[in-house]
């Protein structure tokens, strides 16, 4: 333990090194039955005799500890974060607030239909609203992550195959989609073929009509793809796509360019996530809880995972007979709490605010790109929609990449932006600054970014040090990936 | 920039060197490492794998990115460079020499001539980016 000061550490021990040996955060009463040694409940071989290192501390240590650490993060409540891809929205209160009301909170999962229509509903409600603002059939809330709902999307892509008789082999990708796309198609069985972007950042669709065969489950595409950039060709895209059987899977991660002004049903997609920690504005980060709505048309409906909220004349259930279904992908209904703040989002908001929010966030991105495209090197001329992708080209010159760039704005006060993706764009920086900045937000973002263009044709050398005035400062990444610790170990041991 | 003479190289960035019997070695070029940056992981084929021309052999991870490997040529892997495994920055510090990654038995070496000689390859790289 090296702590210089109880509030500004420098330091904060790991709760292991703050243990001594006999401390608790508990106090039980005495026991008013007679103890049972657990010797005599157990078999010996499952009594474990010693827990190493296992931390005994106070309840003021153990929330002094975590009090503190939690001071070092930085995350949206305390500043602006324009993770690409992640739209790292704020999340408005009032979501907390009717997700935390005891009456909806506390309504055990097992608890039976009649009891629980409230819940239902809401879940049934959120279920029409994006069926409404995705223009298809149906929806789950099942799946826990986007990523969770993409391999739901093409498990069902591949029941209805199943369906047909006839299975394919083949998955279509453009090399500017999510990267998950490509492990989703994989793990439900299919192989990836890759088609490459045209110079203005969109599908090649001469390439696509060559790959595309009687061979092809479907074609996963993210709308407006890891560029910003809308598919503007769509509807050829569908009919190319279906000419020959095949389905579309929409990767709807970017749905905060489309929403209330497009609707994915319109341009052909079979189906679709949608991640509500993103365009909804539920909670994310730290590996959530989340939520990966998948939606689809009416031929897909059948394989939707289990259950699905259906409402008939005596209210609303879940229907278990669902014999076509991909089957259950997570316990009960999914992640509630995420639902309740998602619909709390939507109907606060109401259509025309949804709309707005749209408007905003693509103002905002291009906005950034506008002032920034003086400085930093725009890899595609084509317009921006939620976010926009720069390179490190003009720095190169000076030796200065984009990982100094993400550096730096640390030190600037902000989080860095999502780097090195998309793969297409050497040294990228994927910007999406989300509806929630306002001008002078932005401003101060983009000053920054200006400021670290100079130093970079002034002074390399700080660049390549930065961050300096975080808690950690340039880390050692390469060691880090390449001889990592996984865990603690008690230092007599190591 | 280095691209050594006598080897035959890929658009992917892969390199092979013609061994003696029908063999080759295979590796990444300069140039694809310098691109990924710090290597922190590969991974390899089993020996005795049969592999077609262009079939994907493994995979290779830096701090930046994870990139897939292709082969040159078909055949069957008859070795792996299993120091890779303890120490990937071989494919940095030395990507002919020590970063090697498979040798493989050429089914068909009439397919060499389609890849790409040194001076091929060094007017391939400086078209593909830019300069």
């Amino acid at each position: 333990m090296n702590r210089t000061s109880p509030v500004y550490n420098l330091n904060e021990p790991l709760i292991f090194e703050q243990s001594s040996p006999g401390k608790a955060a508990y106090s039980l009463p005495p026991l008013d039955v007679e103890d049972t040694p657990v010797e005599e409940i157990l078999e010996p071989g499952l009594i474990r005799q010693e827990i190493r290192g296992f931390p005994e501390v106070s309840e003021v240590e153990i929330i002094r500890h975590y009090t503190r650490m939690s001071t070092w993060n930085y995350h949206i409540d305390l500043g602006m974060y324009p993770l690409g891809s992640c739209t790292m929205k704020y999340n408005p209160r009032l979501n907390e607030r009717t997700a935390r009301m005891p009456r909806i909170a506390m309504v055990h999962p097992m608890q039976e239909a009649a009891l629980s229509q409230g819940n239902l509903k809401l879940i049934h409600r959120l279920q029409e609203c994006l069926q409404e603002l995705t223009g298809l059939d149906a929806v789950t809330l099942q799946p826990a992550a986007g990523s969770q709902g993409e391999m739901v999307g093409i498990l069902m892509v591949r029941a209805h195959h199943e369906a047909q008789q006839r299975q394919r082999r083949y998955v279509l990708i453009p090399d500017s989609a999510h990267g998950t796309n490509p492990a989703s198609a994989a793990i439900a069985g299919y192989q990836v073929v890759s088609i490459p972007s045209d110079s203005s950042g969109r599908i090649d669709i001469r390439v696509l009509r060559e790959r595309m065969n009687q061979d092809v489950a479907c074609l996963m595409l993210t709308n407006p793809n890891t560029l910003g950039i809308f598919e503007s060709r769509i509807e050829e895209i569908s009919r190319i796509v279906h000419d020959q059987g095949g389905l579309i899977y929409m990767d709807g991660a970017n749905f905060n360019a489309l929403m209330g002004y497009a609707r994915p049903g319109d341009m052909g997609i079979d189906v679709l996530h949608l991640n509500l920690h993103k365009t909804f504005s539920t909670p994310h980060g730290g590996g959530g809880p989340g939520c990966g709505a998948v939606a689809c048309r009416d031929l897909l409906a059948p394989y939707l995972p289990s259950p699905v909220i259906e409402r008939d004349g005596s209210g609303y259930r879940a229907n278990p007979d669902r014999p076509h279904s991909v089957g259950p992908v997570h316990a009960f209904h999914g992640n509630f709490g995420m639902m309740v703040r998602a619909l709390t989002y939507i109907l606060t908001c109401g259509g025309s605010g949804l709309k707005q929010i749209t408007e905003t966030a693509v103002l905002n991105a291009n906005y950034i790109r506008a002032r920034l495209q003086e400085y930093f090197h725009l890899p595609y001329p084509t317009p921006s929609m939620h976010e926009a992708v720069f390179s490190d080209k003009t720095l190169e010159p000076f030796g200065v990449k984009t990982l100094d760039v993400a550096k730096q704005l640390i030190d600037e006060g902000f989080h860095p932006p999502t780097i090195y993706f998309p793969l297409i764009v050497r040294g990228a920086m994927m910007i999406e600054p989300t509806e929630s900045e306002s001008k002078a937000e932005l401003d101060a973002f983009v000053d920054a970014m200006i400021r670290i263009y100079h130093r970079a044709r002034e002074d390399a050398d700080a660049a390549h040090e930065a961050p300096r005035l975080a808690k950690r400062t340039r880390l050692d990444e390469t060691r880090a990936a390449r001889r990592p610790v996984l865990r603690w170990t008690p230092e007599e041991e190591a | 920039m280095t691209i050594p003479e006598g080897l035959r190289y890929t658009r992917e960035h892969e390199w092979i060197r013609v061994l003696e019997e029908g063999r080759g070695r295979v590796g990444i070029t300069h140039h694809a490492q310098d691109e990924l940056g710090d290597v922190v992981f590969v991974e390899l084929p089993r020996t005795g794998d049969e592999l077609g021309g262009d079939d994907v052999f493994g995979t290779v991870e830096s701090v930046k990115a994870v990139s897939d490997l292709y082969s040159p040529v078909s055949g069957r892997v008859t070795e792996v460079n299993e120091s890779l495994e303890e120490q990937p920055e071989l494919v940095n510090d030395d990507p002919y020499g020590e970063g090697w990654m498979i040798q493989v038995e050429l089914s068909d070496p009439a397919e060499l001539d389609g890849l790409m000689s040194a001076q091929e390859y060094a007017s391939y790289v400086s078209e593909e980016s830019g300069h």
